[in-house]
């Protein structure tokens, strides 16, 4: 989602394969280059494969060239790799990433959301993938604010991750046993940076510290 | 039908590596150096944008000298070897002595197969891992007909190498402050006669600290204050 100072990009550490959780450290959140990110839903496999091979174009693009895509073409470079993935899209290898990154050009936060067979569409607010999507951008839609700043986007990000996880199976929640928590990163100016785990499991904490108060003082 | 003339094997090499000598002369020359956090590398280029340093791979950097065509398609080519190395196996088995050696096929080929030969020197320089051991800083110098020289502390190239040799090596200090470095080798590179600018140079570090990918670039206000 975009905040003040640029973008923000969370996902939850669950996989699975059918009904089991088959991994729980999961990462779906990717640096993709120092001022952009990449978050991953559907095949793990393939998704990762394609999360590593965009990496690679944006700093080959990078070194050979002598400076870095423009936002919107790092974006176009994603496209055209789903495009490529589409034969193996329908046969069920989905994959459908979120783009987010800092427009050095513009000076602002941008995100893009994908279909499978490479479509490209900017969203000036939020977006979300993955099957707790549903669920996740209701919450964003009823807690954004524009121009908020950093901290209540990580709340946000968090809460809304929550409530995925709260409904959907394949969306892992806040594991504080094993104290597994979602990863969030912001992209500004300064670039990629991914918060450390106790901040994200202080918050996530005191969401959940504030939802059980609600529960039990009613 | 004409016979042609016979022309000894030794004439045909010496005459490509004079050829190829003379228009390394040309260009003008770079001097690559340890220094207290890595490898620094100064050129000689008024040019802002036509590089002769870039970076290749996380630790690992290049400079060129003589045609600027040939050594930046030796510079893409190396990029795009090591790019696809890590990518296939990983980040730790990217390393300069197979890119050094990658490069010295390519220019030895060339060399006795083509009727041009390639008109450049190349470095490839490397950092070590991590620590600050500047003796496992590597620095390959590979000639235009695929000579390998493995340098130790410096590297100097370019056709006026002999001199600029000689000036570096007298009191040349490892391991100074970036400052201190640069200044010792514009100080080689310009010699006694002239004296250079920052305008007049392009730098670069491969420089422990600066996160994965190493390579940097010292540009405008940041070398300025840093020449003498």
């Amino acid at each position: 989602m975009r905040y003040d100072e640029g973008v923000l990009i969370a996902g939850d550490r669950r996989a699975t394969s059918g009904n089991l959780i088959s991994y729980r450290t999961m990462q779906k959140v990717f640096p993709s280059d120092r001022h952009s990110a990449v978050a991953i839903a559907g095949a793990a496999g393939a998704a990762v494969e394609m999360v590593r091979l965009f990496q690679l174009q944006l700093e080959h693009y990078e070194k050979v060239e002598g400076k870095e895509l423009s936002l919107e073409g790092k974006a176009a470079q994603l496209s055209q790799m789903l495009r490529q993935n589409l034969p193996a899209a329908r046969a069920g290898m989905v994959v459908v990433p979120l783009f987010a990154g800092y427009d050095l050009r513009t000076n602002t936060g941008r995100l893009f959301q994908f279909d499978i067979s490479g479509g490209r569409y900017e969203e000036l607010e939020y977006g979300s993938t993955g099957s707790g999507s549903l669920h996740a951008a209701t919450a964003l839609k009823l807690g954004y604010r524009r121009d908020q700043g950093r901290d209540s986007a990580v709340d946000l990000a968090i809460e809304a991750l929550y409530v995925a996880a709260d409904e959907d199976s394949a969306t892992g929640g806040p594991d504080f046993i094993r104290n597994l928590f979602p990863i969030v990163a912001t992209v500004t100016s300064a670039g990629y940076v991914q918060l450390e785990d106790d901040e994200v499991r202080e918050r996530s904490q005191s969401l959940v510290d504030e939802l059980t108060s609600r529960n039990t003082s009613a | 039908m004409s016979t042609p003339f016979y022309v000894a094997p030794e004439q045909v090499m010496k005459d490509r590596a004079d050829y190829a000598r003379k228009g390394i002369a040309r260009g003008r020359s770079l001097i690559a150096s340890t220094y207290e956090d890595g490898i620094v590398i100064v050129a000689e280029n008024p040019s802002n944008t036509l590089h002769k340093v870039s970076e290749i791979y996380d630790r690992i950097g290049f400079a060129g000298v003589g045609r600027y065509n040939e050594f930046d398609q030796l510079r893409i080519q190396g990029i795009r070897h090591a790019d696809l190395k890590g990518f296939n196996y990983s980040r730790y088995d990217v390393d300069a002595l197979s890119l050094a050696n990658q490069y010295a096929q390519i220019l030895g080929q060339t060399f006795t197969n083509e009727m041009k030969p390639m008109e450049v020197e190349i470095l490839v320089a490397e950092i070590a891992e991590d620590g600050d051991d500047s003796n496992q800083d590597q620095f390959f110098h590979i000639l235009y007909d695929g000579t390998v020289f493995d340098r130790d502390q410096y590297a100097i190239l370019g056709g006026d190498a002999d001199a600029i040799t000689a000036r570096l090596e007298d009191g040349f200090e490892a391991r100074l402050a970036v400052g201190a470095a640069i200044q010792q080798a514009q100080a080689a590179l310009a010699g006694p006669d002239r004296a250079l600018v920052a305008g007049d140079l392009e730098v670069a570090v491969l420089a422990r600290g600066n996160g994965r990918r190493t390579f940097r670039r010292i540009v405008e206000d940041e070398l300025a204050g840093l020449v003498s």
